[in-house]
């Protein structure tokens, strides 16, 4: 019984090491002295240097930030009240447009992003910025509503029903009413809107243009030549993303023991 | 109440505009030929013909599915004990677990396939092993996330009802919590094989220029060589694939729970 215990410890701590692996690696070697990327020679922090001089690679960290938030921001809306509308509309629309979202969430993405490529050629759009943007809202879309839809599902009707024969106008209703009911579902919505424009690859690098980059389209144009600036943008992405999740953790909790001291 | 249905109609032209004619489009290119305009178009099979006489084509297509397969079988093999011994944990330990889990998967896949790059890039490993390796590192999580759901939602008085009717605790294994997984496993097979057949850059980045899957076929005829009717052929030959596995795991879970 005691073996079995100590093996699933192990097991779960080689998977964890697996995991994080390639994290500590970038991390450390962004701190390397020398090119190499296989021998640590010393500590420095030249590649940090290299990367805020080098303009592209500062670019392509611009434009996955700006892209991602207003990404986030018009799918959310959108979404969101798109969603509504689907609540109250007949079966037969509600399927027929959960069938057609369901498309770009089930295809390969490759597949959604020769599709739109196809398209904006079609229709003579350049690419770049524009198009970049428009196909991260297009995608993004599909997942807001995704999870805004089981919130709406769950919602009491006579409660909108209510606030109108009081008196609210439907657009009153909706905000007053609707929206503050539904609202873990529309952040849900809108981080996972948020991590899909952020982490996007496959779809960026079939409709981006000259020139415009974002952060994974960089680094898969970068793969050619050692560049170990990669490394130190990597990292950087590593400490923001770790700020973030302490902040989200830590601060529920701080706030907790609060409440119950004021208890 | 009804008026807010009117609030859907703009996403209706929407979805109409982005999502269906662009996937129409994919569709219309597979089946002509380069140089049509839309006057003149002649609807053709020669890209599907071109597809399947050659036999590297073939070849790229089998790789493919055998990459999917064996990364969603490694998977499934490493992922299902992680999964069940985080099940056994504390309550708390279970949720600091499953954070550990998902962190990394917060950071850009790309930026991480690029540090396996760095880290096996003098192991002297095969580039097939570099590209496994890379798929496996990738596709873990969604495997483990998904069998862990299935199992910590069991009941665990199951367990100890068949204790008490005799399994050993293998027996009880094998005759009830296994099958209660497959729900879990089948979720996780669709969330790591269906990826893993179209993945293009992990195969660029760890397998070098030899190692051609079929989503690196479709990258080249759009991007290199511009022969986009035949690029479109291959992604939908691809997509029809996937469509069909994704059938038949479906099928085999629908008959497991009847049976």
């Amino acid at each position: 019984m005691k073996n079995k215990k100590i093996f699933s410890k192990i097991y779960l701590a080689l998977i964890i090491l697996f995991f994080y692996l390639p994290i500590i690696y970038v991390v450390v070697f962004s701190f390397n002295e020398s090119k190499s990327l296989t021998n640590f020679t010393g500590f420095s922090l030249k590649w940090y240097e290299k990367m805020f001089e080098n303009r592209t690679m500062m670019e392509s960290i611009y434009y996955t930030v700006i892209i991602a938030i207003i990404a986030t921001v018009v799918s959310t809306i959108v979404g969101t009240i798109t969603a509504i509308g689907l609540s109250k509309s007949k079966r037969l629309i509600k399927e027929s447009v959960n069938q057609v979202n369901n498309l770009p969430m089930l295809n390969p993405e490759i597949v959604t992003a020769i599709g739109l490529m196809l398209f904006f050629t079609s229709i003579n759009m350049e690419f770049g910025f524009v198009t970049l943007l428009l196909a991260h809202i297009i995608f993004c879309i599909p997942y807001v509503i995704l999870s805004i839809m089981p919130k709406l599902r769950q919602l009491d009707d006579n409660i909108a029903e209510a606030a109108l024969d009081l008196g609210c106008t439907p657009f009153q209703a909706l905000y007053k009413v609707i929206i503050p009911q539904i609202t873990p579902g529309i952040v849900s919505g809108a981080l996972i809107a948020f991590t899909m424009s952020f982490d996007d690859f496959v779809i960026s690098y079939f409709v981006t243009g000259p020139g415009i980059n974002n952060i994974s389209t960089y680094v898969y144009s970068s793969v050619k030549r050692i560049n170990p600036s990669v490394n130190a943008l990597s990292s950087l992405i590593v400490f923001a993303i770790t700020i973030v999740l302490i902040l989200v953790n830590v601060i529920p909790m701080i706030s907790e023991r609060k409440k119950k001291k004021l208890i | 109440m009804k008026s807010f249905r009117r609030l859907v109609y703009p996403y209706i032209v929407w979805a109409f505009i982005f999502i269906v004619i662009p996937m129409l489009m994919i569709v219309f290119y597979a089946f002509t030929k380069q140089g049509n305009s839309v006057l003149t178009v002649k609807f053709t099979f020669d890209n599907f013909i071109r597809f399947f006489q050659d036999k590297i084509f073939i070849d790229v297509l089998l790789r493919s599915l055998k990459l999917a397969v064996i990364t969603t079988v490694i998977c499934i093999i490493i992922g299902y004990p992680c999964a069940y011994f985080i099940a056994k944990l504390k309550p708390n330990s279970q949720g600091l677990m499953i954070l550990l889990i998902t962190i990394p998967m917060w950071i850009n896949m790309l930026v991480r396939t690029y540090a396996w790059r760095g880290i096996l890039l003098e192991t002297g490993l095969s580039p097939e092993i570099k590209v496994y390796i890379g798929m496996v590192y990738n596709f873990l999580p969604f495997m483990i996330l998904q069998i862990y759901t299935s199992l910590s939602k069991m009941d665990k008085s199951l367990i100890a009802a068949a204790n008490d009717l005799g399994c050993d605790n293998r027996m009880a294994f094998l005759k009830v919590t296994l099958p209660l997984s497959v729900p879990g496993i089948i979720s996780g097979i669709t969330l790591v094989f269906l990826p893993a057949v179209s993945s293009f850059f992990i195969p660029k980045l760890l397998g070098g220029g030899s190692y051609v899957l079929v989503g690196n076929l479709v990258e080249n005829y759009f991007v290199t060589t511009g022969d986009w009717n035949f690029g479109s052929a291959v992604s939908l030959i691809m997509t029809i694939v996937i469509l069909i596995s994704m059938y038949f795991t479906r099928k085999f879970d629908y008959e497991k729970e009847n049976n």
